[in-house]
């Protein structure tokens, strides 16, 4: 599959199909085996501090949750649903006012029960990070898999 | 950030905290906000359609969740210790129990450990029965004024 395609895949499972996705208006801007990258607009709503017009932690948790988890869809063999057994963040610095976010997720870790993956979170240099992120995701829960296999067609 | 604080110092005086989650825009878009009617400080994430994370299932996005437990820790430390500056948050631990079903979430918090420059704060999330936790989480918040501290509100 094309890289646009692809792209373009995952912005209508990960975004477009997701209502909270969609409402943080998150958009789909890298997708490999075993690695998702996201990206979200500042806007006035997801402000935390209106006197610096920092984010909120909230918006960063949401996307960096929904961003590792689309690094496991990446890897699944077989389509199946999955959920997120604990996300942990480091706030390391503050998003800085006006300026899109960009998370970056990989799976580096799956197993028939558990996918482990690691995030981080930045505006444009990932060395930079403004938060990094660890998250478990319990596969084969209950539910739809809506999500795809990708693993073994790059 | 003062405003925050001011809004602290009115909401505190009125003895209503919900007050609080006007001065902040994204509590607001989430619809999360503190109350105090029963005598216990709980945040509580009104439910809409725009929380959902799995439209299947159907259940609340775990990000959301995430998202209401920090706030929930930072009500419970603006309202129940004497802070001076608006708490900043260092790292946030979020377990997932179970799933959220697409109704109302309601938070409380507690101080595990308070230190001069450093809390740990404990929070935790249910629907209808509280016995049966959604998730649970730990956090630190810097407490005292630091230039170099990640500002997340």
């Amino acid at each position: 599959m094309e890289k646009n395609d692809r792209i373009a895949l995952f912005q209508q499972w990960f975004s477009d199909a997701i209502p909270h996705n969609k409402a943080l208006g998150l958009k789909v801007i890298g997708v490999r085996q075993g690695f998702a990258s996201m990206e979200l607009s500042w806007r006035e709503e997801l402000v935390g501090n209106p006197e610096t017009g920092v984010l909120a932690g909230g918006p960063l948790t949401a996307m960096l949750d929904g961003c590792c988890g689309m690094a496991v869809a990446t890897m699944l063999k077989k389509p199946e649903p999955f959920a997120t057994l604990d996300l942990r963040i480091d706030y390391v610095r503050p998003a800085e006012p006006g300026k899109p976010v960009i998370a970056e997720a990989e799976c580096y870790r799956i197993t028939r029960s558990v996918a482990f993956t690691r995030a981080v979170a930045h505006h444009g240099d990932a060395k930079d990070p403004i938060a990094a992120a660890a998250g478990t995701f319990m596969l084969g829960t209950k539910g739809k898999a809506t999500r795809p296999a990708m693993a073994g067609k790059k | 950030m003062s405003s925050l604080l001011e809004r602290l110092a009115e909401a505190r005086k009125a003895g209503d905290v919900s007050r609080l989650a006007e001065a902040i825009p994204y509590a607001r878009w989430m619809r999360i906000a503190p109350e105090n009617g029963t005598g216990e400080l709980l945040t509580r994430m009104r439910f809409h359609d725009e929380l959902i994370g799995n439209t299947f299932l159907p259940a609340i996005h775990g990000g959301t969740l995430g998202a209401m437990l920090e706030m929930a820790a930072i009500f419970h430390l603006l309202w129940e210790t004497e802070t001076e500056t608006v708490p900043k948050i260092v790292n946030i631990t979020v377990d997932y129990l179970r799933s959220a079903r697409p109704v109302d979430v309601i938070a409380c918090a507690k101080v595990t450990k308070q230190g001069r420059r450093m809390v740990n704060v404990f929070a935790e999330a249910w629907q209808d029965d509280r016995s049966k936790p959604v998730a649970t989480a730990n956090a630190h918040f810097l407490v005292k004024s630091d230039a170099d501290a990640p500002p997340s509100l």
